[in-house]
């Protein structure tokens, strides 16, 4: 077995992610599966890292987990300030701007 | 440092790390499918710490200790915590609705995603699957460990993107706060008189509500109370408890009669 098995892992969770994306409507969760992808992500670049012997990959995964946190605060506070108009967390029902 | 230098050796995957790697990634996956899965968003999340620890215990295993407790407070401590703090702030309404707006879309994103997977994956192994890995031991071992490997490349090669994530940091700081702040001038605050007008004019309701389970025939908070005609008080029970028809054996009370 090879490191590789690791960039396989990181594809399938990053598919899931993907999926939850596609197949789920409340933000919340939404945002969750985009975390889930950002994380297969930095599976991958921690993984790749191994394999070339050099620690630049980790760094990168590093400054990939400070924008998912900034971005994960930017998000909910959207989020939280949608539902404060709409009482709702679907991203169904955000649909003023459709017409 | 022995077991930084056992960890993520040249070459292929030793023994620990092949028994690691088969019984958390199936937790992985399985938590991951989890959280699409679940209709409860806490379930989500819940689920989603899960895979976020099984990702932090590979970064351990290969030896890249500071990522994976940084993986560990981070998100599981930090972001996720903060997404079960906006669930609380929303509520109920967390909850995902089963109705397909576009028809098969379901079907459909899950046929496509095990298509993506399935061609991603195997293409990957099959491309990189003999790639022996140079192994982080050499690396690891030159400044003395993994944290001041990471320093320095931090603050060598990486500075100025160390200086533009803290401006990024800033920024989402300040907007967060932009975002969620509320601007409630004094003059719409509501003033004790007025409220109580409110109260008292038609329409209003000006005692209290009942409470559940007042003259009601069982104890559960879930049961409305009964008005003095008999009929069920909508007023005393949660709007997010719905509402129970309970048999007529759950609703006789319990351990009172003796």
């Amino acid at each position: 077995m090879t490191a590789t098995t690791y960039v396989v892992l990181s594809t399938v969770l990053f598919t899931i992610g993907a999926v939850g994306v596609l197949i789920r409507r409340n933000a919340i969760v939404l945002f969750m599966c985009i975390e889930l992808m950002l994380n297969s992500a930095n599976l991958a670049l921690v993984t790749f890292s191994r394999i070339n012997g050099t620690l630049d990959g980790q760094i990168i995964a590093f400054f990939v987990m400070v924008v998912a946190a900034a971005e994960v605060v930017i998000g909910l506070a959207i989020i939280m300030s949608i539902f404060r108009t709409r009482r709702s967390a679907s991203v169904d029902d955000a649909n003023l701007l459709k017409y | 440092m022995v077991s930084q230098q056992l960890l993520a050796a040249a070459g292929q995957m030793k023994g620990g790390e092949i028994a690691t790697f088969w019984i958390l990634a199936p937790v992985a996956v399985a938590c991951a499918i989890g959280m699409v899965w679940a209709r409860n968003a806490v379930h989500s999340a819940l689920f989603l710490v899960v895979t976020m620890l099984c990702l932090g215990v590979f970064y351990l295993v290969q030896a890249g200790p500071f990522i994976g407790f940084a993986q560990i407070i981070v998100y599981t401590g930090a972001i996720m915590m903060l997404f079960l703090f906006v669930l609380m702030l929303v509520g109920r309404d967390a909850s995902d609705s089963l109705i397909e707006t576009l028809r098969g879309q379901r079907m459909a994103a899950i046929v496509i995603g095990i298509g993506f997977a399935g061609v991603v994956g195997a293409g990957l192994f099959r491309a990189l699957g003999k790639v022996d890995s140079a192994g982080l031991t050499a690396a690891n071992n030159k400044r003395g460990g993994n944290i001041e490997g990471l320093a320095e490349l931090l603050f060598t090669r990486y500075v100025f993107a160390f200086e533009v994530t803290s401006a990024l940091l800033i920024t989402a700081a300040i907007g967060a706060m932009l975002l969620a702040h509320v601007e409630r001038r004094r003059s719409d605050k509501r003033s004790q008189p007025q409220m109580m007008r409110e109260r008292f004019a038609v329409g209003g309701y000006p005692a209290p509500k009942p409470g559940p389970g007042v003259f009601a025939t069982s104890d559960s908070v879930a049961t409305p109370a009964r008005l003095p005609d008999g009929t069920a008080a909508d007023r005393s029970i949660s709007r997010i408890l719905p509402t129970r028809e309970l048999t007529s054996a759950e609703a006789a009370p319990k351990g009172t009669e003796k």
